[in-house]
């Protein structure tokens, strides 16, 4: 069974995400490390590799140069291989033209099962898988709490608003998975150097169809509208007493 | 502006945010489109005339029956095509944003998702998204027509116009890899007693309580304040209380007048279900937590301490 693992490097929040104001465009000029979310779909592609006792785990991603080492870790963790789409063409891409690129690599390696994490960590969007499902005429199952693959098809958990339901697919399917699914493993030291020598290949825009054109800008840039005053105490043996004095404070223990 | 809404529906009723949804289309003027898409949902365009579709298009066909994105995106790129939309607009939701997703690439359209609102400047739509944890808010724009905007659930209350829609049946035609996905088990709602969205006072918890069993700390608070309980997306997955309990993104939107987190980080999939709340107060022991700041009342300490002296003291105040 082969398997690949969409995700995506993006700035550490430790250090600080910030939009550049000349382009509108988040900074991805420093240190970027694996978006927790992918940490899932990453450890899920895994497990199912090691019950099925063979195949392959590709991690796909699109990303500039300085992505490399973050995703050196999804290779620690056990991932056979990286297929980096990185090309200058790509700076400022949205959603379609995110999808086309991740879709193209993709189409070079026929997995029987992609898998993406809940969203993206920094851009907040959770809908790219199904954009990569569209293009690759594939079924596609998002919001996976538990995951199942038998006799070529695969079945998922999906929590949605109204509750819990099973959806079954045949393979080749897309899969979102949530971060619930499963507990990711730290990389073994064994894991971090074999990394090392494991491939790393680099896809260009043309290598995947070319870039295309986005279809949406950012605009402008704003200060949050202020939610007023807000307190905040550390417990020194009296909060439950302060959170009372609060409350009656604002006339809500009636 | 020609604007069509995307409704969504459950248990026979178009959903609450979706009705918002078209309220916000109608405010922008124009004639104001909508489509319904399921099994048996014919019914259903009345009540999307009452809330301001002067237009309702219905796709009505049990291959439609199970709540899945694929065929429905079939149904909504002919009609897309063939009427040309300006705007095409999603409450977000599970289903409607891998609908909204699959669209914009059959399209080639653009998809701003995660907004909070849309207005025209120089005649041209504009979407509003906070961005990065709510920390800056960017405005974003389409490049060409259609322009696909999903909006954060719940964002606009839906408004009754009284009005009655034409209704217009759309013809079916699948792809062929729209089929191959199947519901093998519906979901069920287990909900029982008062909804925590009509509840006064939430009492949430999450992940931070350690274990199942220390929910009851929830519990007993929720009790003392006569409030609902609520629970993470984390809880919930990990089978300490039931969904219809969750709140956030894929659960329920509440705004009561005190919601209390209790061991919440406050991620931002948890801020969009609570954040209209009128006073906040979280317990956490983890300075960092996002959740402080947007709390009203962010107390750093060892919730296992403060709550149940918190219960003992609410229970004193209220016996008084």
């Amino acid at each position: 069974m082969k398997l690949a693992v969409c995700v995506k490097a993006v700035p550490d929040a430790a250090s600080g995400r910030r939009i550049d104001p000349a382009t509108n465009r988040l900074g991805r000029g420093g240190d970027l490390v694996l978006s927790d979310f992918d940490l899932h779909p990453v450890e899920e592609a895994l497990r199912l590799r090691e019950a099925a006792g063979e195949g392959e785990v590709v991690v796909v991603t699109l990303g500039p140069e300085n992505a490399a080492d973050a995703l050196r870790k999804t290779l620690a963790m056990g991932a056979d291989r990286v297929v980096r789409v990185t090309d200058d063409a790509f700076a400022g891409a949205d959603l379609t033209v995110t999808a086309r690129a991740l879709a193209g690599a993709l189409r070079r390696e026929s997995a029987d099962l992609v898998l993406f994490g809940q969203q993206s960590a920094d851009g907040d969007g959770a809908c790219l898988w199904a954009a990569v499902a569209e293009l690759l005429q594939t079924p596609v199952i998002s919001q996976v709490s538990e995951l199942s693959v038998a006799d070529g098809a695969v079945t998922g958990r999906r929590q949605t608003e109204y509750g819990y339901e099973r959806i079954k697919a045949p393979l080749p399917a897309v899969v979102a998975v949530s971060d619930s699914i499963n507990e990711p493993r730290y990389p073994s030291l064994k894991g971090i150097m074999g990394a090392k020598s494991k491939p790393h290949d680099v896809l260009s825009a043309a290598d995947v169809g070319g870039a295309g054109e986005a279809r949406t800008t950012v605009t402008a840039l704003a200060a949050p509208p202020s939610r007023g005053e807000r307190r905040i105490v550390e417990d020194d043996g009296t909060a439950a007493e302060q959170i009372v004095g609060f409350l009656e404070e604002k006339r809500l223990l009636g | 502006m020609r604007a069509l809404v995307f409704l969504e529906h459950h248990g026979g009723a178009i959903t609450k945010p979706s009705l918002g949804i078209l309220a916000k289309a109608a405010a922008l003027g124009g004639d104001t489109a909508a489509v319904l898409t399921g099994s048996g949902v014919r019914d259903l365009a009345a009540e999307a005339g009452r809330h301001g579709a002067a237009t309702v298009f219905v796709a009505d066909d049990e291959r439609l029956a199970a709540p899945l994105p694929q065929p429905r995106v079939d149904a909504l790129a002919a009609l897309v095509r063939d009427q040309s939309f300006d705007v095409v607009l999603f409450a977000q939701s599970v289903l409607s944003s891998d609908v909204a997703a699959e669209l914009a690439v059959r399209l080639d359209a653009g998809l701003n998702w995660d907004l909070v609102d849309l207005v025209v400047e120089n005649g041209e739509p504009v979407g509003k998204r906070p961005a990065l944890a709510d920390s800056v808010w960017v405005d974003v724009g389409w490049t060409s027509a259609p322009r696909l905007a999903v909006f954060r659930s719940g964002v606009f209350d839906p408004l009754v116009t009284e009005g009655s829609a034409a209704v217009e049946e759309l013809t079916l035609s699948l792809e062929d890899h729209s089929l191959r996905t199947e519901l093998v088990e519906p979901a069920v709602d287990a909900s029982s007693g008062p909804s925590i969205e009509d509840a006064d006072v939430v009492v949430a918890g999450g992940r931070g309580l350690g274990a199942a069993e220390k929910f009851e700390l929830v519990e007993q608070l929720a009790a003392a304040l006569g409030g609902a309980v609520g629970a993470t997306r984390a809880v919930v997955d990990s089978g300490w209380i039931a969904y219809p309990a969750q709140v956030g993104q894929t659960g329920k939107t509440v705004a009561p007048k005190l919601y209390v987190a209790v061991g919440i980080s406050g991620a931002i999939q948890h801020k969009v279900g609570m954040q209209g709340s009128g006073v906040i107060v979280a317990i956490n022991k983890d300075p960092h937590a996002p959740i402080f700041d947007y709390a009203d009342l962010g107390v750093v300490g060892d919730l296992h301490e403060i709550v149940p002296r918190l219960t003992e003291l609410v229970r004193q105040r209220k016996g008084a």
